[in-house]
């Protein structure tokens, strides 16, 4: 879920933003829904520079009933501990792993790398996969292979890579970027970017090597649910969550 | 009924207390022991380590309190995580720390039962149910419950462990004997499943 000022957002190629609605709505359907997880990307955080929206942060943890991970202009620990302090479950971390790296590494320290997800937005760029910090508008000098193992060996718990091509798309996730990715570390891999199709899912997974997968489009404007999404990859052999129904 | 959660400063209640108002409950905070007077039930959470959940709880005074409703007025308690840890007579971490001493029994590091997987346990993982009891109750076996652990209790008594759970080894994740019961597991991070097992404990 990617939130601005206003509310939740969707776009694509991180661009041609369109509202979806406001956040705590969305956590009370996606709850309902089954997800294992929920993850919320303030997407203006580093234009803004301002301290994460902890008040509301607080009440949107109040309304999950599964593990919420919260990521966007995250650059210090002090603001890690206060977000793990009311009610998030993970951090997640992109530009601020380019700008101070050492930060990554202190905060899975001191908080335990399974409360880090450390998340890489890659675009194309002259037929090279490059990585790119500031919501996908500065292009860094990093090479992917190289940084992802940095990323792990600096404590990440688990590695967020979002295809800025693909996002928005629902035309597949970029399976050759999550293999590259996946058989590069050994923590798990969350592929993002370009859902839409339940069968994206499980190529991902399958042919990816991704550990999970993310979706945002393909919930927000089609009529896919992430329960029919487990009942599809269980079919197919691919070991998920069954999901639980309390009537 | 009054419902209190026990906040002894270790962890975030935010979603315990809604999930519980989202069954039509009214829990209240308790950050005093003293406001457990007219408790019908506790709600003991807990993230962080034994020893230090240990000396905010001896040091505030809770230990008495709780033992009091739980062991002689027989109030149902319902331990979450640490605060199921708490209840075992000890607690094994670097030095031994004193429990509520509800169930007989210790707390291990899970490398200390022999598990060689990563510490800690983190995720989604199913639980087999070994008693049919009352947190159960409607759930079926093999249901996934969310974990973040590194520690598990060992009770001396193995009847009163209702289910397991396993990660690479085989350890509690849930207890039940008589108004006694905990969960390893967090039911308030584990969505549907989570919210049946508070609502089976708050209709006890």
């Amino acid at each position: 879920m990617l939130w601005n000022d206003l509310g939740l957002v969707k776009g694509k190629k991180f661009d041609s933003w369109r509202r979806v609605g406001t956040v705590l709505p969305a956590i009370k359907i996606y709850n309902s829904r089954d997800v294992d997880e929920l993850l919320l990307l303030d997407i203006v955080a580093n234009k803004t520079f301002y301290e994460p929206d902890y008040d509301n942060l607080n009440e949107f943890t109040n309304f999950c009933f599964v593990p919420f991970a919260f990521g966007g202009g995250i650059t210090n620990l002090n603001q890690i501990q206060k977000l793990l302090s009311i009610g998030a479950d993970k951090v997640c971390l992109n530009t601020v792993n380019y700008v101070s790296p050492t930060v990554i590494y202190e905060a899975a320290k001191k908080f335990g790398s399974q409360c880090i997800i450390a998340s890489v937005d890659v675009k194309i760029v002259e037929n090279e996969y490059r990585c790119f910090s500031h919501s996908g508008t500065k292009c860094t000098n990093k090479n992917l292979e190289h940084y992802i193992k940095e990323l792990e060996d600096r404590g990440a718990g688990e590695v967020l890579i979002t295809s800025i091509d693909k996002d928005g798309t629902m035309e597949g996730y970029d399976i050759e970027l999550v293999h590259a990715v996946s058989s590069k570390i050994s923590i798990p891999v969350i592929a993002s970017g370009g859902a839409g199709e339940y069968k994206d899912m499980e190529r991902a997974i399958k042919e990816g090597g991704a550990s999970a997968v993310a979706a945002a489009s393909m919930f927000h404007f089609t009529e896919k649910t992430p329960d029919q999404a487990k009942v599809y990859l269980k079919d197919r052999g691919i070991p998920v969550r069954i999901p639980f129904d309390n009537n | 009924m009054n419902i209190y959660i026990v906040d002894y400063g270790t962890c975030n209640l935010g979603s315990i207390r809604q999930a519980i108002d989202k069954l039509g409950f009214d829990a209240k905070i308790a950050s005093n022991p003293k406001s457990l007077h007219n408790v019908d039930k506790i709600v003991l959470p807990g993230v962080g380590s034994f020893s230090q959940a240990s000396f905010e709880m001896k040091s505030k005074g809770w230990f008495d309190e709780i033992k009091e409703h739980v062991l002689h007025r027989k109030r149902y308690i319902l331990g979450i995580c640490l605060g199921m840890q708490m209840f075992a007579s000890t607690g094994e971490e670097g030095r031994q720390s004193e429990g509520l001493g509800l169930l007989e029994g210790t707390v291990k590091h899970l490398r200390n039962i022999g598990c060689a997987r990563s510490v800690p346990h983190v995720g989604w993982n199913d639980t087999q149910i070994r008693k049919v009891g009352c947190l159960f109750k409607d759930i079926p076996n093999g249901i996934d419950f969310y974990f973040v652990h590194s520690y598990c209790l060992v009770p001396t008594n193995n009847n009163c462990i209702s289910s397991i759970v396993n990660y690479d080894k085989e350890f509690v994740a849930s207890v039940e004997h008589e108004n006694i019961f905990g969960t390893q597991f967090h039911p308030e991070k584990s969505s549907k499943a989570g919210i049946k097992v508070l609502k089976n404990f708050l209709e006890l």
